[in-house]
């Protein structure tokens, strides 16, 4: 297992990981030195592609490369997406609230590769604390030189605002967050045109998560070779794993991808509560396909693995189920999560969702019909034709298809526990 | 243009000029001067809507459709302490049900309703981000981890004791708390003093530091 990266500081230094103080004792805004007076622009950008970091926030593209999109045009923007809402997702929080300066450091580095004078942090309504601390860290850098006029004595300047969502879950979508950091309903875009040559304002914008951003400042300073030359070929890097449900360690953690999921839930995770046994899991939050232990505990856990087993790794987050689930209701809980987060552009989706979850809720409640099972899989197909994963789209975006996920994942692998809850339902239907 | 908020306080009146001037457009300054009209008329009004409209030069229409797409712009005076269950997948696997059950019972606030005193209103929310502390609660958007139905009761008698002017994670969660998604640190005595994220530059953010 390699060293730790994005939380480093926090585990060595737990009482005061987020100021200024113990930031710069640690090595803290050398990398921000290094870019602005030993490197260019081009430079950096090169060692973040070298890096093959593949972006943080789910989708998964490599971060160098979206960089090498950005249109030419000025102004440029940097907006880094703290959206995070994808149900079982909570490691952005951590890297925002505990060390806010390593996130800041990152932006810095990036906005001056990519010629952008203004940077912007979206970040959920829900996380107070985080932009509480962000902006005492922003107020902290201004103070000592390290963001706002001439950057340490440097010809570059960068603005950096803190921009609070309002409780929708669709504005993690880039383009939805951009219209919602311009002063609109968060309904994505169809694309393209894509935000490296129309985003905010209609201008270049650079899109990237936290924790995308966050490695940085550690890839200035140690190379982007270094950085691929941790894990996997093509899950290169440290990833921080947030783990939930059913587990007696539940927490995030930032490891090496290539293990096994065996290995993850059992040793990292600290295995199944009171001793029960692993019934399934959500590999990638929870729009992706369920996990089951039959098949896949000894898959490797690494993007190319998950994806080529039918889910994906999305924004790493592992949700666990013990065998006392009752897996329609937690299916119904997820679909429950997509119908009411759908933001109502696209018919199928608005729709679809709620059609999904009535009919689990009706199967729930004792009121199942034996065409139940084949009428969820209709809807789904209406919404995600072919049921496969990454998923066709009938929608602007993948909203809708990631409703479909469980309902898939449930028909899949608990069909007879989906039958049976059906056949001993109490009503009758004529 | 601005005289249409001459009537806000003061405090109000600055933190919405000082937002005004962080945005390269003044539309994009919807969403955070709604949150300070929210503290002004203790939610999201038609005035507010108007007087956010006419700062950032759009109509009232527009400023509705935004207020009207995200949940956490209130269109209703809600209690003095919102709380929020959430009720995701994660904190449904690990007993959400029986939190939201047992805070709408001590809260006497059944689900949308304010309670009859004027102190609680109770919503479920979709995931917080504290899968790893679930079930988890916010208070006025102050977060609580590790909750059950039992604690979950206690926190809302000691809301509805001390009536606290601040409301603090830290201390809720010492109170009342249980696993955590991670370390906090140390803790904040930055907290809410309205149903909006407490957050500096938007108001609230009291503070006994």
């Amino acid at each position: 297992m390699s060293d730790l990266i994005l939380t480093r500081r926090m585990v060595a230094h737990p009482r005061d990981s987020h100021t200024l103080g113990r930031y710069l004792e640690t090595g803290g805004y050398t990398s921000l030195r290094k870019a602005l007076f030993d490197m260019s622009r081009e430079d950096v950008i090169a060692e973040v592609k070298a890096s093959n970091m593949r972006g943080r926030g789910g989708a998964g593209f490599p971060m160098g490369v979206k960089w090498g999109f950005l249109a030419p045009a000025e102004p440029r923007y940097l907006v880094v997406n703290c959206d995070e809402s994808e149900p079982g997702t909570f490691n952005d929080r951590q890297l925002t609230e505990r060390d806010p300066h390593q996130l800041l450091e990152g932006i810095a580095i990036a906005s001056y590769a990519l010629g952008v004078d203004h940077a912007f942090v979206y970040i959920r309504g829900e996380y107070p604390k985080a932009a509480r601390r962000l902006q005492h860290a922003i107020e902290e850098a201004y103070e000592a030189g390290h963001l706002g006029t001439n950057i340490q004595g440097s010809d570059y300047s960068l603005e950096v605002t803190i921009h609070l969502g309002g409780g929708a879950y669709i504005c993690g979508e880039e383009t939805a967050l951009l219209n919602s950091l311009e002063g609109r309903r968060g309904e994505p875009r169809l694309k393209p045109p894509f935000p490296a040559v129309e985003g905010l304002y209609a201008k270049p914008t650079i899109v990237n998560n936290v924790e995308s951003i966050a490695n940085v400042p550690w890839i200035v300073e140690n190379s982007g070779a270094a950085y691929a030359a941790i894990g996997p070929e093509r899950s290169a890097g440290m990833k921080m794993v947030s783990v939930s449900g059913h587990v007696n360690k539940p927490g995030n953690y930032e490891i090496e991808l290539g293990m096994t999921w065996r290995e993850f839930i059992y040793d990292i995770a600290g295995g199944i509560r009171d001793g029960l046994e692993l019934k399934a899991w959500i590999p990638g939050g929870a729009s992706s396909p369920w996990f089951v232990p039959e098949v896949h505990l000894d898959t490797p856990f690494t993007i190319d693995d998950v994806a080529s087993n039918g889910s994906m790794l999305g924004a790493g987050a592992v949700i666990v189920m013990d065998e006392n689930t009752n897996v329609v209701a937690a299916a119904h809980r997820l679909v429950y999560f997509f119908a009411d987060e759908s933001c109502g552009q696209c018919t199928p989706c608005r729709e679809g969702t709620s059609w999904l979850a009535s009919v689990l809720q009706r199967i729930l409640d004792g009121h199942g019909r034996t065409e139940d099972i084949d009428l969820l899989l209709s809807i789904s197909e209406s919404i995600s034709p072919g049921l496969k994963w990454p998923p066709a789209m009938t929608t602007i975006c993948p909203l809708g298809p990631s409703a479909v996920s469980p309902v898939t994942s449930i028909t899949r692998w608990f069909r007879p526990e989906i039958e049976a809850m059906i056949s001993t339902s109490g009503v009758s239907h004529g | 243009m601005t005289h249409t908020i001459s009537h806000w306080s003061q405090a109000n009146q600055d933190r919405a000029h000082t937002i005004l001037e962080s945005y390269p457009q003044k539309r994009s300054a919807i969403m955070p001067l709604l949150y300070v009209a929210s503290l002004e008329h203790e939610f999201v009004s038609v005035d507010a809507m108007t007087e956010v409209a006419e700062l950032t030069g759009v109509t009232a229409a527009q400023v509705q459709s935004v207020a009207t797409f995200y949940t956490m712009f209130k269109r209703e005076k809600a209690g003095r302490y919102l709380v929020s269950v959430c009720t995701g997948i994660s904190c449904y696997l690990m007993g959400a049900d029986d939190v939201l059950e047992a805070v709408e019972q001590a809260s006497e606030a059944p689900h949308g309703a304010v309670s009859s005193d004027g102190l609680f209103s109770v919503e479920h929310v979709e995931c917080v981000g504290a899968c790893g502390g679930a079930p988890a609660v916010q208070v006025n958007y102050e977060l609580v981890e590790g909750l059950t139905g039992s604690t979950g009761q206690k926190l809302i008698e000691w809301l509805r004791d001390t009536r606290p002017e601040v409301v603090l994670a830290d201390e809720m969660q010492q109170l009342f708390g249980g696993q955590r998604s991670f370390d906090w640190g140390p803790p904040e005595h930055e907290g809410a003093i309205a149903p909006v994220p407490a957050f500096g530059p938007y108001g609230s953010a009291g503070t006994d530091a």
